[in-house]
């Protein structure tokens, strides 16, 4: 590996603030989705990211969503010059990628097909799905643990933040991040706040408890059907990307796509 | 016919198939690529490993193979095959009515075939309902609202050009409403997969059956609400029942959802041939159990006899055919295989 140590450092703090970014259909980071297929970081300053998404026919709204989430995440570290972000292979990369760079908002670029609406109604239905299905995840782990339902209505954001979840990882994982969202809308903010709430702030109840999770369930059935689907399209489509004969860059160690194991099948590892 | 280990002799009616032209030679663009080999990452990441195709032969499927796979290994005594044109992608349509007839004709009594139209298309639109139902005589279509169409992207089915070919229909006789729901591209301001569309439709017209393929997933939340309210919304299993082989698990939350809220008698068995054959889908639901926390929870069973109304009986009924009659008919006609 030819990268000098300056630039691994800058390289991986810019990839650490990508993976704040979630595709908003899914709540994952893309990240972790495998969607940033390169990222680099010039002597100046300047950050190129490319990203693809699943299928060429991913909603655009969607698309624009987390090609301007990256652009504002990669832009954040102050020695920062300029950043440039690329969707690849989707039938509208031009158009979002004109508007992510050019610092042209979504509704101007897409004028003609979008009513005359901005997206920040779709913005807040994500973000409200986002907080229900880690709610849910943390929520499972508790029942799972043995807890009543009186027991979890009346849990407090400081019970909450001495949980130990260690037993039910999806619960573990999840309780961080919305814990992020709780603090962010400003659902629970004192230590005796409840910490399960409603989107608009209502507590949750012992009694409300059976409802509110059929609720939540048949919103994580709509989740994790587009998670598995693009999952399964992802590890298809990213088969075919031809990386073939160069030497991993610093990227794909960072992404762990320098497999140890020669057997796996990785586009970048192969060979 | 699908025959039951304890030999029950089941009705299988096949409500989403499809006879399709994805193959290099008829794609007008890059679209058409991408649109086939998005289908064909549907089949790869859901197939069983050993039901796994290779890419050509995903492409176009001839004939011989589309009986085989559907009637002679697959267990469907009937299949309905849907139109999708998607012209702005392929020369001559993806799939389309005329060719699609011409395998119908092989087996009379085996397929229905299905139309499609485009609102977007106006008095044209109006004018190709009539051809479809004199010429071919179609009792229902299939309405993909993501198509693109020169400059738009996409339409709704609370459209008011949708309207009158709603209306139209309805005076035709062509009262089996198959919907695609997305991801749909307009307007990109809303959600993309929003299936709200289909409540003002059904309410408006209260005469057609709305079948909803892959039962509104993504959005089987507001799907099922829809199809509570509305008595003539139905859920179509494409895209949704494949999942019971890589995550059974997932597939029994869904069929636990559409239990409850729609009622057995409101689900429609489909395979979306070619993505996936109906053989292996059909044995695997008829083994299939919903996980006991899960039927539990939502209160509901997946018997024999449900089953049976899902794979044929509930499609029957919107279709209008005398599942006896039809029995004893292809019983006495055994399929013939035959060259394009």
């Amino acid at each position: 590996m030819n990268a000098p140590h300056v630039y691994d450092i800058r390289a991986r703090e810019v990839w650490r603030r990508l993976a704040a970014v979630t595709d908003p259909e899914l709540d994952e980071p893309i990240t972790e989705m495998g969607f940033v297929e390169r990222l680099e970081v010039s002597q100046a300053g300047e950050v190129e990211v490319d990203f693809r998404l699943p299928s060429y026919w991913c909603s655009p709204n969607f698309a624009f969503l987390m090609a301007d989430g990256i652009h504002c995440a990669a832009s954040e570290p102050s020695w920062v010059s300029r950043v440039r972000v690329e969707l690849k292979d989707h039938c509208f990369a031009d158009r979002v990628n004109d508007a992510v760079n050019g610092g042209r908002s979504f509704e101007a670029v897409f004028a003609e097909l979008t009513e005359g609406a901005d997206l920040s109604e779709i913005r807040q239905i994500f973000r409200e799905k986002a907080f229900l299905r880690r709610q849910e995840s943390v929520i499972r782990g508790l029942i799972a643990m043995g807890w009543s339902p009186a027991r979890i209505a009346g849990l407090t954001f400081r019970g909450f933040d001495a949980l130990d979840l260690g037993g039910q990882p999806e619960a573990a994982a999840q309780k961080p991040r919305y814990r992020e969202l709780l603090r962010a809308e400003g659902l629970a903010c004192a230590p005796e706040d409840p910490v399960f709430t409603t989107w608009s702030g209502e507590p949750l109840t012992a009694g409300g408890l059976g409802e509110h999770l059929m609720r939540l369930r048949t919103l994580r059935i709509n989740m994790e059907f587009n998670g598995a689907l693009c999952r399964g399209l992802a590890s298809t489509r990213y088969k075919e990307v031809d990386r073939s004969g160069g030497e991993p860059e610093l990227i794909d160690f960072i992404l762990g796509r320098v497999s140890p194991r020669p057997s796996q099948e990785s586009p970048v590892s192969r060979g | 016919m699908y025959r039951a280990p304890d030999g029950r002799e089941v009705f299988v009616l096949d409500c989403h198939t499809h006879f399709w032209n994805g193959s290099p030679e008829n794609q007008r663009n890059i679209h058409g690529k991408q649109f086939i080999d998005c289908l064909y990452a549907y089949h790869a990441h859901l197939s069983p490993r050993k039901e796994l195709w290779e890419k050509a032969k995903f492409e176009k499927q001839p004939v011989e193979q589309v009986y085989n796979d559907l009637f002679v290994e697959g267990p469907d005594d009937m299949a309905i095959i849907q139109s999708t044109y998607l012209r702005d992608f392929y020369k001559e349509g993806f799939s389309s009515i005329e060719r699609s007839s011409q395998l119908a004709a092989v087996n009379p009594g085996r397929f229905i075939v299905n139309g499609s139209f485009d609102p977007r298309d106006g008095e044209r639109a109006l004018e190709y309902i009539h051809y479809m139902k004199e010429v071919f005589g179609v009792t229902g279509v299939k309405l993909y609202t993501a198509e693109w169409n020169g400059a738009s992207k996409g339409w709704k089915l609370n459209d008011p050009a949708a309207y009158k070919c709603f209306e139209l229909c309805e005076k035709l006789g062509i009262v089996n409403i198959h919907v695609h729901k997305g991801p749909t591209i307009l307007p990109l301001s809303k959600d993309a997969f929003d299936v709200h569309d289909v409540d003002h439709a059904a309410t408006d017209f209260q005469g057609l059956n709305w079948i909803v393929e892959h039962c509104g997933l993504p959005r089987l939340d507001d799907f099922c609400w829809i199809a509570t309210q509305e008595t003539n919304v139905y859920a179509g299993l494409s895209l949704a029942l494949p999942f019971i082989h890589p995550r059974p698990r997932y597939f029994g939350e869904v069929i636990a959802e559409l239990l409850f809220w729609l009622g057995p008698e409101k689900i429609l068995f489909g395979s979306d041939y070619a993505i996936w054959t109906p053989k292996w889908l059909v044995e695997d639901f008829w083994a299939y159990q919903i996980p006991e926390d899960v039927a539990a929870e939502r209160g509901v069973r997946l018997t024999d006899e449900i089953k049976e109304k899902i794979l044929g009986l509930n499609a029957a009924r919107l279709y209008g055919i005398d599942v006896e009659k039809k029995k004893a008919e292809l019983a006495g006609s055994p399929i013939r295989i035959a060259a394009e």
